[in-house]
């Protein structure tokens, strides 16, 4: 019926799997990393809103459902729908600062 | 196999580049007017609007691509819309070269009332010139806003969806402009957007139709030739060469020839 070919879950795990659990790992090392900075004896290592947004989104990869890559874009995104009043700045941070 | 790049920052690229992409089977390229790092003076954006229309055509066709390009004020420099303005003023003058295909890369950046405000007058000036339109979105946290105002503003345009390509999708946003019968395009970048293996699983979630991708190359940690990259993770796993041409040649065809200017045979020399 589609276009492209399909694979068996056997096929797809076989080329992503290593490429995929290093990147976990990285992500494991990388909270640690920040755990471990010299102003974290505070008891919230993930106070930064970056750091927070980024442990709240790991739990939609283990919610069971789909559409996991949608839905973690959606978690790191600005909701509002206003236009701001300006630009004081020009670059991304890859989290919205406004999420709770 | 033949592929086209339809948004490309040669500007910022070496000479070689020309020449692995050539070797990878690129016969055309696009190449949006955008931010170059710092914020311009009107004079700056008309040596600008030069390099993109004289010099870089002739630094392609050594290779055999045909190069061709977008004319804009972009959205990181829009905030100031005195500036703004007189880059719009300079625009006209400039539609008419053999190889402008219309205004882009206009869009939002941080999603501002200045930055909508200049979008909109973008608009306006593509559809007096009755030109195509090369649409930015915002990255990151402000891609889903701005991909949403700039639908709004190009709803409110009485432009033709099918004249428009909103660009930098991701799974998403991808639907937001697919839905509005706009074309689009996902921006392959090594490592902190759309990788070629994400921009595959959303042709194979999305479909084929409308759908391009792009390599942006630009002067930020960008790989040029990131669409034959995506092409081999298609041929990975298993997509039939006339699926990959489709999206990589077809495609880009389709929405670039509606302007007159576009080709892809090399130019007789
Ligand atoms: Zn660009």
């Amino acid at each position: 019926m589609s276009e492209f070919a399909q694979r068996t879950r056997q096929q797809v795990i076989d080329a992503d799997f290593l490429a995929h659990r290093a990147k976990l790992i990285d992500i494991a090392a990388f909270l640690d990393r920040v755990e471990r900075a010299a102003d974290c004896s505070d008891g919230a290592p993930f106070a930064d809103f970056r750091a927070r947004a980024l442990v709240s989104a790991i739990a939609i990869l283990t919610d069971g459902k789909s559409d996991r890559a949608r839905r973690v874009l959606e978690a790191f995104s600005d909701h509002t729908s206003r236009p701001i009043d300006a630009a004081d700045e020009k670059g991304a941070c890859g989290a919205w600062r406004g999420a709770q | 196999m033949r592929y086209i790049d339809p948004h490309i920052h040669m500007v910022s690229r070496i000479t070689d580049d020309y020449a692995r992409m050539a070797d990878a089977g690129c016969v055309a390229i696009t190449e949006p007017a955008f931010w170059a790092g710092f914020d311009r003076s009107a004079e700056g954006f008309a040596d600008y609007f030069r390099q993109l229309t004289e010099t870089e055509p002739r630094r392609a066709a050594m290779y055999g691509i045909q190069h061709h390009c977008w004319l804009c004020i972009n959205a990181k420099e829009a905030e100031d819309t005195g500036l703004s303005r007189e880059v719009i003023g300079l625009i006209p003058q400039y539609l008419d070269r053999p190889n402008v295909l219309g205004v882009g890369e206009i869009g939002l950046n941080k999603n501002s009332r200045n930055e909508l405000a200049i979008f909109e007058e973008q608009l306006a000036l593509a559809k007096r010139h009755d030109a195509l339109v090369l649409i930015h979105t915002p990255h990151l946290e402000d891609k889903l806003k701005g991909t949403r105002l700039i639908v709004d503003a190009l709803k409110n345009s009485g432009l033709a969806p099918h004249r428009v390509l909103i660009d930098h999708v991701e799974e998403h946003t991808v639907r937001i402009a697919l839905d509005g019968g706009y074309w689009c395009a996902m921006t392959l970048y090594p490592e902190t957007k759309c990788t070629p293996q994400r921009a595959v699983d959303i042709l194979e979630t999305h479909g084929v139709d409308r759908i391009c991708m792009n390599s942006a190359g630009d002067w930020g940690p960008s790989d040029p030739l990131s669409v034959p990259l995506a092409r081999r993770e298609m041929r990975r796993r298993g997509h039939v060469d006339q699926l990959i041409q489709r999206v990589t040649f077809e495609n880009p065809l389709a929405f670039l020839s509606q302007s007159p200017r576009f080709r892809v045979e090399p130019a007789s020399v």
